[in-house]
């Protein structure tokens, strides 16, 4: 109860910061720019959330002189291209497209390679492996889980919840596990699931302790960016692949159906081994996606409303946060159910890939 | 649409992250933690299954009492049944046996009675003989002079002779 009020909390404290870090950047955009007629980008402040980045970027503030300087934490530039070879530096260094570096640019979060002129030379390909944003929080989530995953497992070597109960923490970890491995790999796998348990489990707490880093207020959105779902989905496209059986393959190659309708109805086989991944990863990127861009879009509401008026923008707040506490609520629950829709349907293609003794009715009956 | 192209760096990163991730946390992680959970379960079926055993083996026991104290009962019956008609059957026996004691002890009784009946009858007799030997002795001895006066002695000699 109190714990469930601390995380209300805490989330309309961070809903209100985060509008008020973005409340000081768009004022002092408005005043550095004063030629240009301000007014509120929402698009840009959607897609500048939502997308991958060189850095963390906070706010930006106006010095007296009116120079702009933006709030970050900048992090390291990592590149390679044939002809220059390997190139690491903080991103600091190329000042938000304002100064070349090392013979680099980076213009709209793309590292290009320029020449002396400082034109773009479009003859060097550049291969940029920078540690963006999203790879710096999907580190630090990994440090922390495993931290907190290696920490219980010591818990259970000294003989705690091995002999005797388990304590604190251990009993909410130990209910996820005990969840993944009764709900979803027993009844998919059947007795072949201790093989995949670790893959199962690994996944669903990667997707978790991503999607719940991601929730935190100006963190990056690392769940809901296709490469972070690509990835998985291709491991798991491997993982059901690799472990099909003999019958898996001969339900793709020979379907039991008539000679005509094989024609047709192999190619889908074939395409089904693709398409099942594929819907992993759209359906994960998809809604993790969707979550940051409505809660960004109904802070985003304050300032369009804003723009209309101090008056209205301070009117609509309310309105506004109401919402997004709303909705930042049912995220923390989308976050929960993505990680574990993902386990469970690799957990069931798995299932249809390594059955035994599976009839054709039955199989359907599985799906 | 940049939401939807693919980042080489991200996707490099994330593959070996993901990779480094999963083998960690198989060996170090899963593998402690699953294999305690799976412990401690089969620990607690085990516990689960060896109180039920004991429990039907008490049951047992007490079953296998309840049979002995029954079969006790039914011996400690039959025990003394089998007492009570020893003793009768003693009892008769020796009933029995008196009665033939004392049928045999009248009957001899009888015998002897009869015997020494048979004796004193002989002996009477032999008495008698005498008598009416030493009487005839007497008598023949006294030369007998009237009639009448043998007849009464005759008549006195008898009056002495009573037969018991």
């Amino acid at each position: 109860m109190i714990f469930n009020r601390v995380k209300c909390l805490s989330v309309a404290v961070f809903s209100l910061l985060l509008m008020l870090f973005s409340n000081v950047a768009f004022a002092n955009d408005e005043h550095a720019g004063e030629e240009k007629p301000k007014v509120f980008d929402a698009n840009k402040v959607i897609f500048g959330h939502v997308l991958d980045a060189h850095e963390f970027h906070f706010f930006d503030y106006t010095d007296s002189e009116g120079h702009l300087h933006p709030v970050t934490i900048p992090l390291p530039v990592i590149l390679y291209s044939k002809e220059r070879g390997w190139d690491v530096f903080m991103s600091s260094k190329l000042e938000h497209g304002h100064a070349v570096y090392n013979g680099y640019k980076i213009d709209d979060e793309k590292i290009y390679a320029v020449n002396e002129a400082g034109a773009i030379d479009e003859s060097v390909k550049v291969y940029d492996l920078s540690i963006t944003r999203n790879v710096a929080q999907m580190l630090l989530a990994i440090i922390v889980l495993v931290s907190i995953l290696i920490s219980a497992a010591n818990k259970y070597k000294k003989g705690i919840g091995r002999t005797t109960a388990p304590k604190g923490f251990q009993n909410a970890l130990e209910t996820v596990i005990l969840f993944i491995r009764d709900e979803v790999a027993k009844p998919n796998l059947g007795s072949k699931y201790e093989r995949y348990l670790p893959f199962l489990l690994s996944v669903f707490f990667f997707i978790l302790i991503n999607n719940i880093f991601g929730m935190i207020p100006g963190a990056a959105n690392v769940s809901g960016n296709i490469v972070f779902t690509a990835v998985l989905g291709i491991i798991s496209m491997l993982v059901i692949n690799f472990s099909g059986n003999k019958h898996y393959w001969g339900h793709i190659f020979n379907p039991p159906v008539p000679g005509g309708v094989k024609a047709i109805l192999v190619p889908v086989e074939i395409l089904s081994i693709f398409t099942k991944p594929f819907s992993l990863i759209v359906r994960l990127f998809a809604n993790i996606l969707a979550g940051h861009i409505i809660i960004i879009c109904l802070i985003s509401l304050i300032f369009i409303f804003g723009n209309f008026g101090s008056a209205a923008g301070f009117g609509f707040a309310p309105v506004s946060i109401a919402f997004t506490i709303f909705i930042y609520m049912i995220e923390i629950l989308v976050a929960f159910i993505q990680a574990y829709i993902f386990t469970n349907l690799t957990a069931v293609f798995l299932g249809g890939a390594i059955e035994e003794h599976h009839h054709h009715e039955d199989e359907h009956a599985h799906h | 649409m940049k939401l939807l192209t693919p980042d080489l760096g991200l996707f490099v990163w994330m593959l070996v992250a993901f990779s480094v991730v999963l083998v960690i946390l198989a060996k170090f992680a899963w593998k402690p933690i699953v294999g305690a959970l799976k412990e401690r379960e089969t620990g607690i079926a085990d516990s689960l299954a060896q109180a039920e055993k004991v429990k039907a083996e008490m049951a047992q026991l007490q079953s296998d009492n309840e049979a002995l104290l029954q079969k006790a009962q039914e011996e400690r019956a039959q025990l003394l049944k089998e007492a009570r008609d020893a003793r009768d059957k003693m009892i008769n026996e020796a009933k029995e046996q008196a009665k033939i004691e004392a049928n045999k002890i009248i009957a001899e009784a009888q015998a002897a009675i009869q015997h020494q009946k048979n004796a004193a009858m002989t002996d009477v007799k032999n008495q008698v003989g005498n008598l009416v030997i030493e009487v005839a002795t007497k008598v023949l001895g006294r030369e007998l002079t009237n009639a009448g006066e043998q007849e009464r002695f005759i008549q006195d000699l008898t009056k002495d002779i009573k037969l018991n």
